[in-house]
């Protein structure tokens, strides 16, 4: 029975093999836990220092944002004012060209066509975000201003655009994913009604890739949200409480690099400012990652 | 012989060079049940798809001859396939309700199709094809609820009574039972012979005891001939007939289990 003893030292090596790998992917897997982790900590970290010497009064119901001024004022809506403004215009601009792209590419595209079309697309999200910001400045913001004269140099629309651009690519893809993954038999089913083609992308099958579709728009919001070079490029550098897209404006995430490109002492009050809209930021994707997965949730639809 | 409702006429269906059917020729009987059998792979789906067009769906797909419905062939190229499609309804092999309510999911097929009523009516419609289903009992009270939500056997009377409710002249069926436990076959199959008395059915189906069981006609299904890769149509007659004495041997020997 020597036949048997083979095998069971074999089982046994591989056992041992088995819990090596397990350890060093475990690991693994724990650096990336530990990373964000560690973030997290000094973000907490800087911002309790910073709300050590700014009330949180002064940061919530104040209108003004002049930190780097010499009468400070500490008001974190115009910033926040700043990010949502350039990221819902790029919303504007990303969603219904995305959707669009993504129900052209599933439901009316040949198999040869959408062969091609989507690796262009995948393109454009592999272009460097300061390309965009340049495109926005040189190309975006003279159009502007040819159209509407009293556009500023810098201002959220062009740089909103640009950013809408920039997004597409997620927006498209990933609904174009979850509209490819609906069931080819749902489809049949609606066509077999009479359903026309329009009616069968937006009436049966974006319905039933809701969720997916939902999960791709935060998911770009998130971006547009952390997007940092174009408005550092193209919006300005001016935090106001503005719905304007054609005026100067400044994000949370310009307002980052702003402090960090300049000469800023280590430790000073202005240089903890950056931790704390940074903690902002961080809770505003927080807050729209578990918007999409309760969405997501909430949406699904279940086939065998 | 009963008057036709479908007059099919030298079909071939190619999908790009493969010829998938070949030559078939068939008069389907108006308000009867006709089965399609036959081995896998000899073309009983496509066949049934080529009735409402659906086989223009998959790319690559081309049909030659002439489908007879109502005096008109259905791929003159003035005939709307979303006309054809309404007025000939087809249910699937699987469940495939919409992802919205049961409700929704009959209500959508008459709104796309022009149904101008009020909320009363179009809940008598719905109502009425739920009831045609034999599915209204067990629905009554959770009509808002997805249609997902249903068990498999549920699911399909749902698309049954989906195309009920558009009122069509054919339905078409294609191995509706396939996915189904023994007793919602036996409810699907109860429902045919009660459906049968207002519309024309075709039915493609690989279990030969389920064709004899609801059936009145049936066409019989095989490749062309030895190394052939096309179907066609071998044998049609009453039912009765091709189970109990079939004039081809190829279908005596399919039907008693002997082929392959």
């Amino acid at each position: 029975m020597s036949g048997i003893s083979t095998p069971l030292s074999l089982t046994r090596r591989r056992r041992t093999e088995e819990r090596a790998v397990r350890a060093v992917l475990f690991f693994f897997a724990l650096v990336s836990v530990l990373t964000t982790l560690g973030i997290i900590y000094v973000l907490l970290q800087e911002t309790a220092l910073f709300f050590r010497e700014v009330s949180f009064a002064q940061f919530f119901l104040d209108t003004r944002w002049t930190p780097l001024f010499l009468s400070k004022r500490f008001g974190i809506w115009p910033l926040v004012n700043g990010t949502v403004l350039v990221a819902a215009n790029a919303m504007l601009v990303a969603l219904p060209l995305g959707l669009l792209a993504a129900i052209y590419m599933s439901e009316c595209a040949s198999e040869r066509v959408r062969r091609v079309l989507k690796p262009f697309l995948e393109i454009l999200a592999g272009i460097p975000t300061v390309v965009y910001g340049y495109f926005a400045l040189t190309f975006i913001t003279p159009i502007l201003r040819s159209i509407f004269p009293q556009t500023q140099i810098f201002n959220a629309a062009s740089a909103a655009i640009a950013m809408g651009f920039m997004i597409l690519p997620t927006v498209a893809s990933l609904s174009e994913d979850a509209l490819y993954a609906v069931p080819r038999s749902v489809r049949e089913a609606a066509y077999a009604l009479g359903a026309t083609r329009w009616e069968v992308a937006t009436q049966i099958v974006v319905p039933a890739a809701l969720s997916g579709i939902a999960a791709a728009f935060i998911l770009a919001v998130s971006r547009a949200i952390g997007e940092t070079m174009i408005v550092a490029i193209a919006a300005g550098q001016q935090p106001k409480l503005t719905l304007n897209p054609l005026e100067s404006i400044e994000t949370m995430t310009a307002y980052i690099v702003q402090v960090s490109l300049g000469d800023t002492p280590h430790q000073s009050l202005a240089y903890k400012t950056i931790f704390a809209v940074g903690m902002m930021l961080f809770l505003m994707t927080l807050g729209m990652n578990v918007a999409s997965y309760l969405l997501t949730r909430r949406f699904r639809e279940v086939y065998e | 012989m009963e008057p036709t409702a479908l007059d099919i006429r030298n079909l071939r269906v190619y999908y790009g060079d493969f010829l998938a059917i070949k030559d078939v020729n068939l008069s389907i009987p108006r308000h009867q049940i006709t089965a399609i059998i036959g081995p896998s792979g000899v073309g009983k789906s496509t066949l049934l798809r080529a009735l409402n067009r659906m086989n223009e769906l998959v790319p690559g797909c081309r049909t030659e001859g002439e489908i007879l419905f109502d005096g008109m062939n259905i791929y003159d190229p003035r005939v709307d396939p979303v006309e054809v499609r309404r007025r000939i309804g087809m249910v699937f092999q699987k469940p495939n309700p919409f992802p919205k309510s049961i409700y929704e999911n009959i209500a959508w097929g008459l709104r796309i199709n022009g149904f101008r009523g009020n909320r009363a009516q179009m809940d008598e419609v719905v109502e009425q094809a739920l009831r045609a289903a034999a599915l209204w009992d067990e629905v009554k009270d959770k009509l808002h609820q997805s249609g997902l939500s249903l068990s498999g056997g549920q699911q399909q009377r749902l698309c049954l009574a989906r195309v009920i409710a558009l009122q069509p002249e054919v339905i078409l069926l294609d191995e509706p039972a396939s996915a189904l436990d023994p007793i919602a076959t036996l409810k699907i199959e109860e429902l045919m012979r009660e459906l049968k008395k207002d519309y024309t059915i075709v039915i493609v189906t690989h279990n030969m005891q389920q064709a004899a069981r609801v059936s009145d006609y049936t066409a019989m299904m095989m490749l062309t001939g030895e190394g052939e890769r096309s179907g066609t149509v071998i044998e049609f007659d009453r039912t009765k007939i091709i189970f109990t004495n079939p004039r081809d041997k190829r279908t005596e020997d399919y039907v008693t289990g002997r082929f392959g």
